[in-house]
Parts: C-alpha cells; sequence; structure tokens
C-alpha cells in the first residue's frame, strides 16, 4: 500500500464523483426524498377508520354506543340505515366495517344471560381488520364500564388489567419504522454508490490501463471505497439527523454506538456492491442484479416492517445472511431502547464478518488479469 | 411488420444474450416468491413471554396457564420477581412479561379488582399491538369464566366478529397477491429500466434513430420483452401463489389478466421514460431506484393507503402499482369482476399512455 498512489486514486476517484452527479443525488438527495416520502407516508397506525353503524331500532342505548365509537379517535361513523346498505357500502371499500345493533340490542347487552352484538370487517388486510377489532373491543369495554356504573352494578371485570408498552407507549409506529427506513435506505445508498463503479471501469477498457499502471488492486479497491464511505456516512448523518428532527423519533442511545454501527454497515453495503460490479464486470448486468438483491430483501426480510421472530424458522435462518438484518435490530434497539449491548454487539459482530467477507472475496477475485 | 419483428427480436436477443442477465430474470423472482410469502407476515404466533407469578393462589396459576395453552404465546422463562425482567425484554429474549401480584387471588375471591401487570417491548409497535390485543382477549375470557364459575353477574355481551373475504384472517392471503404485484414490478423494471440508456452510452442508439425506424417502432420494440417476459413470470407466479399458498382466486381470471397487461404498459412506459432521460447507466439505476423504491412502498402493498396524510395520498394517485393491488385483491380476494375493476383500470391506461408518449418524446429529444 503506497499512500502517494492511493491519494491519486481518492483524488481521482473524487473528480469522477463530482462530474457525474449522480453520486452526490444518490448520497443526499436520495435519503433526503425517501425518508421524507416515507416517514410521513407509511404508517401502521389506524385512525379515523370509516366504520358503519346499523341501528334497527334507536334508542338511548345505541345512541351513546354511537357516540362512544365517535368519541374515538379509531373512528369516523357512518350511519346506515339498514344492513343492505351496510353491505353494500362494505362492498364499495366505503367502511372497513360495520357494527349491527339489532332491535333487541338493550335486552343484548344490559340483560341476563351473555349476548352477543354482530359485528363484521373487511379481513382482506388482516392486519388492519385486528387492529380495528381490538379498538371496537376496547369501546365496548368502555362503553359497558360507563352503563354498569350508571345502574350503579359492581365492575363486571373481576381482573384489573394494566397494560405498560415500553419504549413506545404510545405506540407510534412511526417511531419503529423510521430507524427501519434508515437500513433500508442505507442498503440502497451503498449498493448504488458502488455498484456500478467497478464494472464502469471494465466497460471502458480504463480497468486495463490501471493495471498496466503499477498501483496494486487492493490500492484500486481502497481508492474506490474511501470516498463512496465519506459520501455515505454524510447520507446516514443527513437520515439520522431528520429522523430525530423532524419526525421526533427519541434517539435514547448514544450518537458513538450510532456511528460505529452506521460505519461497520456501510462497509458491508459497499462492499457488496464493490463484489457485484466486481463480478460481473459489466454495468447492465451490475445494475440488474443491485436491484434484485438490495431492496426488496431489505424491506421484507430485515425486520423492518414484518416481525422476524413471526417468520418460520427456515426463513428466520435465511435472514441471517442479510447485512440489513442486523442493522435493522440495531437502530431499533439504538433508537428506542438506547445501548443494550446485549443486542448490538452480536449484530456489530455479525456484520464485521460480513465486511470482511465482502472485501476479502472481492479482492480476492480481482487479480490483475485480463481474461 | 417485418421489420418491426426483426426490431423486437433483436432486443430479445440483448437482453438474453448474457447469462448472467437471464439467470437474473428467472431465478431470483421465483425464489423470492417462495421466500418472501413465507417471511412476509404480521400474524403473531409464536410470542415469546415471561412470568412472574407471585400468587400464592391457584387463580394465579390459572391465569398463568391460559397464556401457556394459547397457541399464540410460548413462555420462556419463569422469574421469582421482577428483577430480571427488563432485562430479557430489553434483549428481545421476551415480547411481553406477565406479573400476577401477591394478593391475585385474594383480591378476586374477596371481589376487588385483581391487578394483573402486562410489560410489552414496544420497539415493533405494530407488534405490541397485536400482541396486547392477543393478551387482552386471554384475561377476557379469564374473567368471563371467573365471574361464571363464581356466582358473580353474568358475563357481558361480547361482539361477535365475522371477517369478510378472509374469514381467519390470515396475512398471507393479504400479502400473497401483493408480492404477485411487487415481483412483476420488479422484472420489468429489471428489463426497462437500463435498456434505452444502455444502448446511449454504447452509442448504438444513434445508430438505430438514423435507420428507417420511426422513434415510435424503436420504443415499441424496447416495450415488448418487458411485456412479454412481465406477462410470462406474472402468471407463474399467481399460479404458484394459487396453487402452492393456497390463495383464493375467486374473481375473474380475464379481470386479473387486463389488470395486469394495463398495469405492465404503464409500469414499462415509466421505466423507458427513465431510461432515455438518462445519460449514463449510473443515472438509469438511480432512476430506476427512485422510481421502484417509492412506488412499492406507497402502494398499499404493507401499508394501508388511508393511513397515509392527504398530500401523500393524491401522489399515490400517480403509482400504478396503487391500482395493481386493487386489483389484485380485488380479484383474488373480494371476487371482483371486470365491472368493479373498471375505476382502476382506465388510471392505468391513462399513465400506460403518458408515459409511453412520455418515453417517445424523451428518446427522440435526447438526439441533439
Amino acid at each position: 500500500m503506497n499512500l502517494g498512489r492511493l491519494r491519486g486514486l481518492i483524488w481521482k476517484e473524487s473528480v469522477q464523483i463530482l462530474r457525474d452527479p449522480s453520486a452526490l443525488a444518490i448520497a443526499f438527495v436520495l435519503p433526503l426524498f425517501l425518508l421524507l416520502l416515507f416517514g410521513y407516508g407509511v404508517s401502521l397506525n389506524a385512525e379515523h377508520v370509516p366504520i358503519g353503524v346499523v341501528a334497527e331500532h334507536p334508542n338511548p342505548q345505541t345512541e351513546t354506543f354511537v357516540g362512544t365509537l365517535r368519541h374515538s379517535r379509531y373512528f369516523d361513523v357512518h350511519e346506515l340505515p339498514s344492513l343492505a346498505a351496510a353491505g353494500a357500502a362494505m362492498a364499495q371499500h366505503e367502511i372497513r366495517g360495520f357494527v349491527w345493533m339489532r332491535s333487541d340490542f338493550a335486552r343484548q347487552t344490559l340483560g341476563p344471560g351473555p349476548g352477543t352484538i354482530g359485528v363484521a370487517l373487511n379481513g382482506v388486510d388482516a392486519n388492519t381488520a385486528r387492529l380495528v377489532q381490538g379498538y371496537l373491543t376496547q369501546s365496548w369495554q368502555i362503553w359497558l364500564a360507563q352503563q354498569q356504573q350508571e345502574q350503579g352494578a359492581a365492575p363486571a371485570l373481576p381482573v384489573a388489567a394494566q397494560t405498560r408498552i415500553w419504549f413506545n407507549p404510545a405506540l407510534r409506529s412511526r417511531d419503529y419504522l423510521v430507524p427501519g427506513l434508515i437500513a433500508v435506505i442505507m442498503t440502497l445508498i451503498g449498493a448504488l454508490l458502488t455498484a456500478l463503479v467497478v464494472a464502469r471501469e471494465w466497460e471502458r477498457g480504463t480497468m486495463e490501463a490501471l493495471m498496466a499502471s503499477p498501483v496494486t488492486m487492493a490500492e484500486i479497491l481502497v481508492g474506490k471505497l474511501l470516498p463512496y464511505f465519506v459520501l455515505g456516512m454524510g447520507g446516514m448523518a443527513l437520515s439520522v439527523g431528520l429522523a430525530v428532527t423532524l419526525f421526533a423519533v427519541p434517539l435514547r442511545g448514544s450518537l458513538l454506538v450510532l456511528a460505529g454501527a452506521s460505519a461497520l454497515f456501510l462497509l458491508v453495503a459497499l462492499g457488496m456492491g464493490l463484489l457485484i460490479s466486481s463480478l460481473a464486470r459489466n454495468q447492465f448486468v451490475a445494475g440488474q442484479i443491485s436491484i434484485v438483491v438490495t431492496f426488496l430483501p431489505a424491506f421484507i426480510l430485515s425486520g423492518f416492517i414484518f416481525d422476524i421472530r413471526s417468520m418460520p424458522t427456515v426463513i428466520q435462518g435465511i435472514t441471517h445472511i442479510l447485512p440489513a438484518r442486523y442493522f435493522v435490530s440495531i437502530l431499533q434497539t439504538v433508537f428506542l431502547a438506547g445501548d443494550v449491548w446485549a443486542v448490538i454487539l452480536p449484530d456489530a459482530g455479525a456484520l464485521a464478518m460480513m465486511a470482511v467477507f465482502f472485501l476479502g472475496v472481492t479482492l480476492l477475485r480481482s487479480r490483475k488479469r485480463l481474461d | 411488420m417485418a421489420r418491426l419483428l426483426a426490431l423486437i427480436r433483436k432486443e430479445f436477443l440483448a437482453l438474453l444474450r448474457d447469462k448472467a442477465s437471464r439467470m437474473v430474470l428467472i431465478g431470483p423472482p421465483l425464489i423470492q416468491l417462495l421466500v418472501f410469502s413465507y417471511a412476509a407476515t404480521f400474524d403473531l404466533n409464536n410470542i415469546p413471554f415471561v412470568v412472574i407469578n407471585e400468587d400464592p393462589g391457584l387463580a394465579g396459576r390459572e391465569m398463568v396457564a391460559r397464556f401457556e395453552g394459547s397457541p399464540s404465546f410460548r413462555q420462556v422463562a419463569a422469574l421469582p420477581s421482577t428483577a430480571g425482567m427488563a432485562d430479557l425484554i430489553d434483549h428481545r429474549a421476551a415480547l411481553l412479561a406477565i406479573h400476577v401480584g401477591r394478593d391475585f387471588s385474594r383480591d378476586l375471591m374477596i371481589g376487588r379488582p385483581a391487578p394483573l401487570q402486562i410489560v410489552i417491548d414496544g420497539r415493533n409497535s405494530n407488534t405490541a399491538a397485536i400482541a396486547l390485543s392477543y393478551a387482552s382477549e386471554i384475561v377476557l375470557g379469564f374473567d368471563a369464566d371467573w365471574a361464571a364459575a363464581h356466582g358473580g353477574r353474568a358475563a357481558p355481551a361480547t361482539l361477535e366478529v365475522r371477517a369478510w373475504y378472509n374469514p381467519n384472517l390470515l396475512s398471507r392471503w393479504f400479502v400473497v397477491p401483493g408480492i404477485v404485484g411487487l415481483l412483476t414490478f420488479v422484472v420489468t423494471m429489471l428489463v426497462s429500466g437500463l435498456s434505452v440508456v444502455r444502448e446511449r452510452e454504447a452509442g448504438t442508439f444513434d445508430q438505430l434513430l438514423v435507420t428507417p425506424y420511426r422513434p415510435w417502432e424503436i420504443l415499441l420494440g424496447k416495450a415488448a420483452p418487458g411485456l412479454l417476459i412481465g406477462a410470462a413470470e406474472a402468471s407463474v407466479i399467481v399460479v404458484v401463489a394459487v396453487t402452492w399458498f393456497g390463495v383464493p382466486l375467486i374473481g375473474s381470471v380475464v379481470a386479473l389478466a387486463l389488470g395486469l397487461a394495463l398495469f405492465l404498459v404503464s409500469a414499462i412506459g415509466i421505466g423507458l421514460m427513465i431510461s432515455s432521460l438518462a445519460a449514463t447507466q449510473q443515472q438509469g439505476l438511480l432512476g430506476a431506484f427512485l422510481f421502484l423504491v417509492p412506488a412499492i412502498i406507497l402502494s398499499g402493498f404493507a401499508t394501508p393507503i388511508e393511513n397515509m396524510p392527504r398530500l401523500v395520498q393524491y401522489v399515490t394517485y400517480l403509482n400504478p402499482m396503487r391500482y395493481l393491488m386493487v386489483i389484485l385483491r380485488g380479484t383474488f380476494l373480494e371476487g371482483d369482476g371486470f365491472v368493479a375493476l373498471l375505476g382502476q383500470y382506465w388510471p392505468l391506461a391513462l399513465l400506460g399512455a403518458a408515459s409511453m408518449t412520455a418515453a417517445t418524446a424523451l428518446a427522440r429529444r435526447r438526439m441533439g
């Protein structure tokens, strides 16, 4: 490793970066754009869900129950005249579900013997349906308790369950989605920055010119890596800044841990891009491979949105080969819980091993040969 | 016509000549279909929980047994006191802790509200919300049975919930049709996103432009492989979704095919537009990602469009994936036919026509 030569290579790569603005756009515009769009756009918190109520015989009981539903921020209540109208509204996607209060509503709810109230939900989006079901049950219990209190009866629920939700008491989905989103975005940035750089040199024939010079392959790779690493860390800093300021995601861990983990992850992501690039030697194929192996796996298998613990065991095993998985876990923990070393150390260890693997294989595969 | 066929043949050769390129187009989508369809679930069936039971009585044990007996929960530890609980939750060894207080049984017997503490790891807020509702269900069941057995007042009325279209609320029925759309989309972007800019960088696009071919013919030639490969892969994926994953396809297959075809045209149009606008392949790749990623995240695939702010909802009207998701889920689960989906067809057709026209104009303009 010759420092003078290395400096020259880094200079050349930096000039190339500045000449085609797309690399700068990748490092800074991409995270800004994606984080703004998704930070606002992606939410699993269903609020103001349109829901129908059908009261066959409106009376004070049904009115107070509808009032409780109206009072909840989760619902947007539509009163419908008949069951048929509710069915039609459901088919048209105008409502997500409806409560059917039959003519014997009062007897069913407050009379002797266990009664039932009919509820229909659109189950296509099973997750939202389940959340709506939970909100409805909540409103239902609130209403029941009120009714019983008015009648002076003892509470019907023998167990007083107190629930505490740690790290995210309001269950804001944004607080867990934004840290994960940063991992997904950094995966894209890392691959996009380097996926084409070696392939481009091969395609244009300048790689052969480089080979004829005294620089070593390791110097070429470090020369490619370093400028993009600086760019990537800049993008990361921008993303974290946005998450904390604009989206008000709490950052309970230390910045130092965050920076260290990001540096490791970026090395992995850039290394993966370099490996794709030096294996493909052709920008078109390198581009195709990087689209296929980066975004969708990081989106679906990293735990960013779908909980890894809910996946079948075999699939959980597969997620271990995915760098984004470890980074998502680190980010969610450092942002929401703090510096929990029992989570951070194993994840960081896995990332370090992957970085060594990708960079090592890239170095081994790129000998000074022309074939 | 013959000359158009020759052009299309050339595009196929250019695309499939490279072995790596062939592999990328065929292998990953099928592997990803299998892996993602199993992976992408919001259902919780294995919630690890820790028990802290300080109650010497029977009622506490009965409550814990209900959690253990539930198929959704799995006990990972039992602690004598709350001392080690925080660690287990911090490390993600347990998602949930159930703390039965010392006086639980006694309070129940004398009719005082018996305290039960439930602590949940909220790092994944969606998982936490669902785990919470499962836990409440178990507690409510306990309540009802206790009241019935101990001669208290009868249990209050319960909500009898019935889910239409997906009676068991299986996430898979919701997600797999979405994955059909995702993979079809990625394949068309792979084929069309870099196709013009590659020729431009190589200099062969200029040669193409000086041939008697009209610009729209050249673009049609570029669109054809995406259309054919996209349609073929989409069909295979739909068949796998129905046969392997057992997702019902109760609507009209013709309506689904029409929807997919319209989607392919608009996605390819946008891909070619990006490709014509880019000066280098790096820019083309960036453009492809800048379209692909938002189009998927804002499609309603995983997070409902209704949850988005109004402004972002308006942006999604420009997203062909948005319409495809409705078409896929409508035909698969809700039994929709042609008429029910008209509202999705025309925006797709409009997007397709506009993007193909724009791509043609851009390809010609960049000549100068």
